[in-house]
């Protein structure tokens, strides 16, 4: 579970989050949805540790992330575009952040299995293409058996199969206890993996919970319709 | 066709090992040149050490600077990971700093050796200019991290990286002399001594300066300041403020790397 608790961040004068308030819940797959600018980036920047809140605090499994690195270890994250260096290949990536992070254990490269990435994984980066790259990217995120999976637009890049694969993994790691938190701008895609729903506004929670409440509360029959009823904003919810 | 392909493979390696390997065979290839072309060799050295001074510090900002733009996406990736900021940020250092420095020491010492000079030439001489390229080298590549740190803007970054190499290794010299020329009637140590601290490159030219007899051939400053900094106690106090200039912006770089939303 992460708790966002009050938790504010400005970019000099502008404020992107302004006291959030949200919950990721375990074991279960968040959409985090929001119109461009609402602090969607800065909330997964600031769980990834790439950024400092201002105020408040984020919790994560109990602990407070603003100490120690190491909840770290528990979290994959995917960039939306990943740019590993060129001249190295996946493997390459995957034993240098396997050294960093002090592993033991191998790394599980089972998605690149199910990709079917083969030679790929021993390929300089800059050779592969843009899918293949996203696919190398998937894999790294998953290769630490994460409890925490953080999803930048996950299939952007993806080739329908892929985006299969990827999707069909997600729901058998959903089952298994993994907690997802993903952003993706292609609602339906969101729609068929995610069970709750933080949808962001001006910096702050304007809605979050199940998928399914969300669908009734507006009257919406698809996730799209939905969160475009709260694009429209909280009268627009209240009317419905 | 083999063997291109292997050069050019070669040049394709990371650019932690490529980018040196070039500046070390550029820095050895000059010294040699000025050293067959030079008549003795302490006109060679003051050649060789202007050289150093103003190149080293162009390379190591400019090289910094856009490194470390270049290597965002993979720093965004290892902060990611479950390691300190701290640990990611003197890995980064060293992998800038020490092959640069390297780089420029070998590049120094190489054609002296090969052309068998460094007895003839002096070996602290030649050792103190390496060791100096060197410190440039590393301070250099600290401050490209602090500019870089500072601007996300690559193009605005790389602009202030070369104003600071273009005041620091070229004009300062300049305006030590117009603001000596301005105090003629009166003592001018302090406020030299001073300006000197302000700039690390003039540091070093002094420093080297007051260890070879090549006074007149190094600038203004130097020329002067032979005169009043040459006893041990004007070098150990030389030493300390260029330490201080290498500890100081470490500590900076490392603070705002640290607090650095990425």
């Amino acid at each position: 579970m992460i708790e966002f608790k009050g938790v504010t961040k400005s970019y000099g004068r502008r404020a992107v989050l302004a006291g959030l308030d949200a919950e990721v819940p375990a074991g279960k797959i968040t959409a985090l949805v929001g119109p461009n600018g609402s602090g969607k980036t800065t909330m997964i920047k600031l769980l990834l540790g790439l950024a400092r809140a201002d105020g408040g605090s984020i919790v994560v499994d109990g602990q407070r992330i603003d100490g120690s690195p190491e909840y770290r270890r528990a979290i994959g994250w995917m960039p939306q575009i990943a740019s590993f260096p060129g001249n190295q290949s996946g493997r390459q990536v995957l034993a240098s952040l396997s050294r960093l992070r002090g592993n033991d254990a191998e790394p599980d490269l089972s998605l690149a299995d199910e990709f079917g990435l083969g030679d790929n994984l021993d390929r300089p980066l800059g050779v592969l293409s843009g899918g293949t790259r996203q696919k190398v990217n998937a894999v790294i995120a998953m290769a630490f058996r994460p409890r925490l999976l953080v999803l930048d637009e996950p299939t952007a890049g993806l080739d329908p199969l892929a985006a299969r694969v990827l999707k069909d993994r997600l729901a058998r790691e959903r089952s298994a206890g993994l907690t997802v938190l993903i952003t993706s701008h292609v609602l339906p895609e969101l729609e068929e993996l995610a069970d709750h729903v933080l949808f962001l506004s001006d910096g702050r929670a304007a809605w979050q919970g199940d998928t399914i409440s969300l669908k009734r509360r507006t009257g919406a029959a698809t996730l799209e319709r939905a969160v475009a009823q709260l694009l429209a904003g909280p009268l627009a919810l209240e009317a419905a | 066709m083999n063997a291109i392909r292997a050069i050019w493979a070669r040049l394709q390696a990371p650019s932690l090992l490529r980018g040196p390997l070039l500046l070390a065979i550029s820095v050895a290839a000059t010294g040699d040149i000025l050293l067959r072309l030079s008549g003795d060799t302490s006109t060679a050295v003051a050649s060789i050490l202007d050289v150093v001074l103003v190149v080293t510090p162009l390379v190591g900002l400019v090289l910094g600077t856009s490194r470390l733009h270049h290597s965002r996406d993979v720093i965004t990736l290892m902060l990611a990971q479950p390691v300190s900021r701290r640990r990611v940020f003197v890995d980064l250092w060293w992998r800038g700093a020490l092959p640069l420095a390297a780089a420029l020491a070998i590049g120094v010492l190489a054609p002296f050796a090969w052309q068998r000079q460094l007895v003839n030439t002096g070996v602290t001489l030649v050792l103190s200019m390496a060791i100096a390229a060197a410190v440039l080298a590393v301070l250099s590549q600290t401050l490209a991290m602090i500019i870089a740190l500072r601007f996300d803007d690559r193009v605005r970054a790389l602009s202030v990286s070369l104003a600071t190499w273009l005041v620091a290794a070229v004009l300062w010299d300049g305006i030590v002399m117009v603001v000596a020329l301005l105090m003629a009637d009166r003592p001018i140590e302090l406020p030299v001594m001073l300006m000197l601290a302000a700039n690390p490159v003039d540091l070093v030219r002094v420093m080297m300066l007051l260890g070879s007899d090549a006074a007149a051939m190094l600038g203004y400053t130097g020329a002067m300041v032979s005169r009043t900094l040459g006893t041990l106690t004007g070098r150990a106090v030389l030493g300390g403020i260029l330490v201080v200039w290498l500890a100081l912006p470490m500590w900076w770089a490392a603070r705002s790397f640290e607090r650095k939303d990425f």
